[in-house]
């Protein structure tokens, strides 16, 4: 492997499975998979309103494979207005939450809000890819990550693939200009579209992205981001920097 | 030249010839890089075993991200599913088999606990 990424960093995180949660064999098989491959954590997308037992079945799959479940969930709104109005009623239900962005307007608020985890673009419509330099400065301020999921890749083909790549070229040296986290991810929906974090670093020299920074993004870049909002969804977290460290009658001779 | 070696896994629910996954490395080098990258990546199949579906090949050290990116993004073999991952890569072929033999040990020490 190439020399430029130090293997002691390692804590591989796929923040984006989309299994069918209705057929359990299927997300079974999408976990147990990841674990073969040696990711630490998964991000599983849930629907928007998901039962809590449900999210339980699938940490109890997580953790039979010996893998960390991060709670995800994927928002599509189609304005602003809409996709505030989610942020504040999902904030603290999930760990990570990402949006697709559809329209200009919902792509620069969601960059410049800090409660957003990931942006992210559709990957077969070029006219909706909004992430330029502006879109970029706003996401840098609010620590918002660019998301990037690499199975569109495996399944496109001949034009669509080469305009998806001519993008993300565009996309991730504009991210890495501005300093916005790349997030990468499988965004798989079966178990044949996975692959190693390593086999993906590889792939992503198809967009210009260099080994250690494609490692970034399977690694560093998503603990940062699940570490904080756990830290956020902790019931110990006030305020930004202000934690209590102990409860009780005696804490005032702490 | 430099050469580059690349240890690969295939996971296939059907058997895998050997000329078979060397055309599908082929193919998808073409379809990614087309004829003037495929010309660049000098690839060579130097070790295959049907029974561990583990194949070496060879690449110039200019073309490894070339080649690697080709075959990860490898989806299918003779119309049939499959996927092909990258176990290691070296700059000898000697040091190649010394780090999979290492690899195998360590698994079954870790299968063993």
């Amino acid at each position: 492997m190439p020399k430029d990424w130090d293997v002691s960093m390692k804590f591989y995180a796929d923040l984006h499975l989309c299994p069918s949660l209705e057929r359990t064999d299927e997300a079974r098989e999408l976990i147990r998979k990841s674990a073969e491959l040696g990711y630490d954590a998964v991000g599983v997308a849930f629907p928007l309103r998901v039962e809590q037992s449900r999210i339980q079945a699938v940490r109890e799959m997580c953790r039979t494979c010996g893998l960390d479940l991060v709670t995800r969930v994927d928002l599509t709104p189609n304005n602003p207005v809409n996709l505030l109005k989610s942020l504040r009623n999902l904030r603290r239900q999930f760990e990570v939450i990402a949006v697709l962005c559809l329209s200009k307007a919902v792509a620069r608020q969601a960059a410049k809000d800090r409660r957003v985890d990931v942006i992210s673009f559709p990957s077969t419509d070029s006219r909706k890819r909004f992430f330029d330099s502006a879109e970029a400065a706003l996401a840098s301020e609010a620590m918002v990550s660019f998301g990037v999921d690499m199975s569109p890749l495996l399944q496109l083909q001949g034009f669509q693939r080469s305009r998806l790549l001519s993008f993300l070229r565009k996309e991730t040296l504009i991210a890495r200009k501005s300093q916005v986290p790349i997030v990468l991810s499988s965004g798989a929906i079966s178990a044949n579209l996975l692959r190693k974090p390593e086999d993906y670093a590889f792939l992503s020299y198809l967009f210009g992205l260099d080994f250690g920074g494609a490692m970034r993004g399977f690694c560093e870049n998503p603990r940062t981001i699940v570490e904080r909002n756990r830290k956020k969804l902790s019931p110990n977290y006030v305020a930004p920097g202000v934690y209590i460290v102990r409860r009780g009658e005696d804490c005032h001779d702490g | 030249m430099r050469r580059r070696y690349i240890a690969v896994k295939i996971e296939s629910d059907h058997p895998v010839e050997e000329r078979d996954f060397y055309d599908a490395v082929w193919t998808s080098i073409l379809k990614l890089f087309g004829e003037y990258g495929a010309s660049q990546a000098e690839l060579g199949l130097i070790d295959y075993s049907g029974e561990t579906n583990q194949a070496i090949l060879r690449c110039s050290h200019k073309a490894l991200d070339l080649v690697g990116a080709s075959i990860v993004a490898v989806t299918g073999i003779r119309n049939e599913k499959a996927v092909a991952h990258i176990l290691l890569t070296s700059g000898t072929l000697k040091s190649l088999r010394r780090k999979l033999r290492s690899q195998k040990t360590a698994d079954r020490g870790a299968s063993a606990l």
